[in-house]
């Protein structure tokens, strides 16, 4: 899998990332790289076999549907790097 | 004087009261101090940790303590304690203020464990040296010019320096036992789902286990007998009852025990660290414990399987990470896409977007089932291979590192070769099943070599019995 600059500036907007032009041509050679040594994977016959998708062997744990406490407003919003009274502050979405 | 290296110890002067925990705390703080240049701390709770002490102190003297009274424990800078700052060392959680405190800490709190800092470590967990931490680099006391391993590298080095009874790491794919390897200490990952993950700071959810550091095999057990079990704040955490496995160290029965050919005939294997595996296998066959070559044709496809699925994990897992409820926020952005954006690209380090974004491309469309939905069938076979052979055999045996301590910068400019690192770690966090790496002696220059054993899952009373015999049985 050889990535193209094109690629890789779609799957940086997926994972909101940028990347100036130096530093797409490193990330794109690493990429490369890493990819191609994972495609190892193609050499193993895997027809019939189940993708493993849960690694607890816990399931349906159930309990009652009781009210009890949680975070408060206050110790929800106190990280928060923007932030009025009530909530999170962010900069415009529309212009 | 070197003192309180094991809990017994500090346990015994409490008992004859030669010391109380304020001393045994203020003797760990000194040690801190001068052994501040290994840059094993990003914090000392010297408040917080004296105020412990002093109640615990009350508590001993009435007569009503906890089982750990007196001992002193780090954590590493990913788990969350309430009303003490988390930054999983990167840029991007600058400032964090953990809300409350994850269970396993909550538990060892309630037995009276005093916490006295948190840890140094890779950023998020994703490194195999502790370079990659925005609060600098850790030394290897051994050898400052070496790596201590990572990622949890700080909470070896702890350990190792005298600097707590015991500490807290994670270990997502070695980050316990790598490290423990490289430092010559104790280090425990136990089976998947064994101990609650609420409050640990998530990088690949389905591999994430809490591990401990000591220089004892019976402060590991003990810790680990106190932080396992269920909880109510995640429900993948195990509801199997947890055994008490510091009463059950004793091991006394003839072993049946499997090495995987690929592992110790391994062209990356350095010579010594061969030679010494080779040896305690030859003692081992000695004292009667059954020896068996097996081969395990699926180790080369072991790293790929599980760089494949932990960066599809921490790009979901890190995606969390947006500017908007905590931590840093570009103050260069015009926008709500621009502030997602620049937060992300300023607050991240290189690894961390590296695996980002080759998490983002396996989950992309067009290329989910050609690596996502392959490697979980591989992770299938790994584990079901691996657990068919623990059926079959009490333990595996093998090197817990392909190399002893490398020394700074010597993998850095190729992320590959720096994975490679990890390649016996990571067949027991594919699996699921517990592991523990003990020292085992030292190669030509002194550095410490790890010994690794492995068992089935949920079998950690048999691998810690296990390993107290091996360690009883060297010296």
């Amino acid at each position: 899998m050889k990535l193209d600059t094109n690629t890789l500036k779609k799957i940086a907007h997926l994972a909101r990332l940028e990347f100036d032009e130096e530093s797409a041509g490193k990330m794109t050679q690493d990429m490369t790289q890493i990819l191609n040594w994972v495609e190892k994977l193609n050499e193993l016959n895997t027809d019939g076999v189940e993708p493993l998708t849960t690694m607890s062997s816990e399931v349906n744990v159930m309990r009652e549907d009781v009210v009890g406490t949680h975070l408060d407003h206050e110790k929800g919003l106190k990280n928060a790097p923007q932030r009025d009274s009530d909530y999170f502050r962010v900069p415009k979405v529309l212009e | 004087m070197e003192k309180f290296r094991s809990f017994d110890e500090i346990k015994k002067s409490l008992e004859n009261k030669e010391t109380d925990c304020k001393a045994v705390v203020t003797y760990y703080l000194n040690n801190i101090q001068t052994k501040a240049h290994l840059n094993a701390f990003v914090e000392v709770y010297t408040q917080s940790a004296l105020d412990q002490a002093a109640a615990v102190d009350k508590k001993l003297a009435s007569g009503n303590a906890g089982k750990l009274a007196g001992m002193v424990l780090g954590i590493k800078d990913v788990l969350c304690y309430q009303g003490h700052e988390a930054n999983a060392s990167s840029k991007i959680l600058e400032g964090f203020e953990s809300q409350f405190t994850g269970t396993a800490i909550q538990r060892l709190i309630d037995e009276d464990a005093i916490i006295i800092g948190r840890l140094n470590c890779d950023e998020f967990g994703m490194g195999s040296s502790n370079e990659n931490s925005v609060h600098g680099r850790v030394l290897n006391g051994v050898d400052e010019e070496r790596v201590p391993g990572g990622s949890s590298g700080g909470s070896a080095v702890a350990v190792q320096a005298n600097l707590c009874t015991a500490s807290l790491g994670t270990d997502t794919g070695g980050s316990v036992r790598q490290p423990a390897a490289f430092t010559g200490v104790i280090g425990v990952k136990p089976t998947y789902s064994r101990v609650s993950r609420y409050g640990l700071i998530a990088y690949a959810s389905s591999f994430d286990t809490i591990g401990v550091f000591s220089n004892t095999v019976k402060d590991n057990a003990l810790v680990l007998e106190i932080m396992a079990g269920s909880d109510d704040f995640d429900s993948t955490a195990s509801r199997k009852p947890v055994p008490h496995y510091s009463e059950l160290l004793h091991f006394d029965k003839p072993a049946k025990i499997a090495y995987l050919k690929e592992t110790i005939y391994s062209d990356s294997l350095q010579d010594d660290i061969k030679e010494n595996i080779l040896g305690t296998l030859e003692t081992l066959k000695k004292e009667g414990h059954e020896i068996v070559e097996v081969n395990f044709p699926l180790l080369d496809y072991v790293l790929p399987t599980y760089y494949i699925l932990t960066t599809a994990e921490a790009s979901s897992n890190l995606s969390r990470f947006d500017g908007v409820k905590y931590g840093y926020r570009s103050p260069n952005a015009h926008n709500l896409e621009s502030m997602y954006k620049m937060t992300r690209s300023e607050g991240f380090g290189p690894e961390v977007k590296r695996r980002i974004m080759l998490g983002t491309f396996v989950l992309s469309a067009s290329y989910y089932d050609a690596y996502f939905t392959k490697a979980q069938k591989v992770r299938r076979l790994i584990k079901e291979f691996t657990e068919n052979l623990l059926d079959k055999y009490d333990f595996i045996i093998m090197p817990t590192t392909p190399s002893t301590a490398f020394k700074f910068g010597e993998h850095s400019n190729d992320p590959v070769a720096m994975y490679l690192e990890d390649l016996f770690t990571v067949q027991a966090s594919v699996s699921g099943v517990p592991a523990i790496s003990i020292p085992n002696g030292t190669d030509r220059n002194g550095l410490p070599i790890g010994l690794q054993i492995m068992a089935n899952s949920f079998k950690e009373a048999d691998l810690f019995a296990f390993a107290n015999y091996l360690t009883t049985m060297k010296s």
